[in-house]
């Protein structure tokens, strides 16, 4: 509580400076007020927890799945495989340089307003960071502990499963909490670009009504709900991982 | 029981080579230590040892034999203690033998076996942190032991710790030496270290070096700190650490 009270201070400090701001501009269609925000998503509950939130949750739920099982295989096998790392690290880089927002109406053209769709864009977001930092996770293991395995006679296999692996486990905690945040905004920007449920869908139908307070409301719960799936890896991390700061 | 026959060797990143048609061997259950300036191929001996790098030239023999064509001859022995954060004291112990696919409950008796020798059977359950670094050594050590080699490979293993601890640590490996029957090849920078627990010394010459000066410490065991202050081991010190800064100086 002590280590998080200076951030409490100062998301309260901005919250009453904009609650401030908003109530001299008198203008909720441009910069609604906190109150009002949170009034709304009061009224809005219903349809933004009971109808909205579900389908949003579904696509990054998918995409985050999809994301860690392609990630980690990418990871692993350019681990394995200098070769594979050479041909296929570039690709991965460039992958990023897509712009999202641009890419995504073209998956709706191909995929449909179906999920699928979505979850590409999800995954698109997804993916790299879980890859990267893993990867990294992997090339981190020490190499003095390597060779005391091989001075054992392991195998590659043996030095992945009892060195590389449990070496990585940090990394991939790491990228789980990267990427929970990045899914959740990947499946918001593909509804909010094409779809016909979701808190990004809900999002946008509030802008074209002029609702300040409403486009926000959406955004907060999705910050909310990528907060406490955070807080829970991180739990769930130092349950796991005791040992961090010993390597 | 070991013998080097004119081996040579060179990093392929570097553009001279450590050691030339270097010969010398190690009988059965000797305790030898090398001493030598950083970065003049002392570890560079042990990881020819235990196969971590190859000879250009010559071969090393274990009872004859060629190391290529040999398994588990020798065990090593870290300067840190390379113990895994995430595995339990036993776990960390029994790495060699999982690796060599011993059956569980004879890596158990094993673990209880030399953590009792090692005086740390209730830490058994215990991670490394748990334990202090003289505490880490011996559990590297225990895990050494286990390896089931009878050359035993340590590298600078007491450097890190602080003096009082690191002479308990060299009594207490005397103890273990003589109770497990092992050869151990033993690195150092201490000449002292070396002296008092070494049957023999190896003095490593510039790079590239082609003999090692031997020097037999005609000293029985059991030995204890007061060996160190005789007239002739005093003598002795003083002999080797001059010829280790005259090098220096050359």
């Amino acid at each position: 509580m002590k280590k998080s009270m200076p951030s409490i201070i100062v998301t309260l400090v901005l919250f009453i400076i904009w609650q401030i701001i908003a109530v001299k501009m008198n203008a909720s269609y441009i910069l609604p007020s906190p109150l009002e925000i949170l009034q709304k998503i009061w009224e809005l509950r219903d349809i933004l927890i009971g109808v909205h939130l579900p389908a949003t949750m579904g696509v990054t739920v998918l995409g985050l799945i999809i994301s860690i099982i392609l990630g980690l295989f990418l990871a692993i096998i350019m681990d394995l495989n200098e070769k594979i790392e050479n041909a296929l690290y570039p690709i991965i880089i460039a992958s990023q340089t897509i712009p999202t927002t641009a890419i995504a109406p073209l998956f709706v053209l191909w995929f449909g307003y179906g999920i699928w769709s979505k979850v590409l864009v999800t995954i698109l977001i997804t993916f790299f960071p879980i890859t990267i930092t893993v990867y990294d996770g992997f090339k981190s293991t020490k190499r003095e502990m390597e060779e005391l395995l091989i001075t054992y006679g392991a195998s590659k296999k043996d030095i992945f499963i009892k060195l590389k692996l449990p070496s990585a486990l940090p990394y991939f905690f790491s990228a789980i909490k990267m990427a929970i945040p990045l899914s959740i905004i990947g499946a918001a920007i593909a509804e909010w670009l094409g779809a016909q449920s979701g808190l990004g869908y809900f999002s946008k139908r509030m802008m074209t009504q002029l609702d300040g307070a409403g486009v926000f409301a959406p955004v907060v719960v999705l910050s909310v709900v990528a907060m406490l799936l955070v807080s829970i890896v991180s739990i769930i991390e130092k349950t796991l991982i005791k040992w961090r700061k010993e390597i | 029981m070991l013998e080097f026959k004119n081996v040579t060797f060179k990093y392929s990143e570097d553009d001279f080579y450590m050691m030339k048609n270097l010969s010398f061997s190690v009988k059965k259950g000797e305790f030898i230590s090398l001493i030598g300036q950083s970065g003049c191929g002392k570890s560079t001996i042990l990881r020819l040892i235990n196969g971590l790098e190859k000879p250009e030239n010559g071969e090393i023999l274990i009872d004859g034999k060629n190391i290529n064509t040999l398994k588990d001859y020798c065990a090593f022995m870290p300067q840190k203690d390379l113990l895994f954060p995430w595995r339990t004291i036993e776990k960390n112990i029994s790495l060699p033998m999982e690796i060599k696919g011993v059956p569980k409950s004879e890596m158990h008796k094993k673990c209880v076996d030399v953590l009792s020798e090692v005086g740390l059977l209730e830490y058994i359950d215990k991670y490394p942190k748990d334990l202090s670094g003289g505490m880490k050594q011996r559990v590297s050590f225990a895990r050494t032991i286990l390896a089931g080699s009878d050359i035993l490979l340590l590298d600078e293993p007491f450097s890190a710790l602080d003096s009082l601890t690191r002479m308990d640590m060299q009594e207490w490996l005397l103890k273990q030496w003589k109770h497990f029957g092992k050869t151990i090849i033993f690195i150092t920078h201490d000449v002292e270290e070396a002296i008092f627990l070494s049957n023999s010394i190896y003095i490593i010459q510039d790079r590239p070096f082609e003999y090692m000066e031997k020097v037999k410490i005609n000293s029985e065991y059991p030995r204890d700190r007061e060996f160190l202050k005789n007239t002739e081991i005093v003598a002795l010190r003083e002999e080797l650490i001059n010829k280790l800064r005259n090098r220096r100086e050359q």
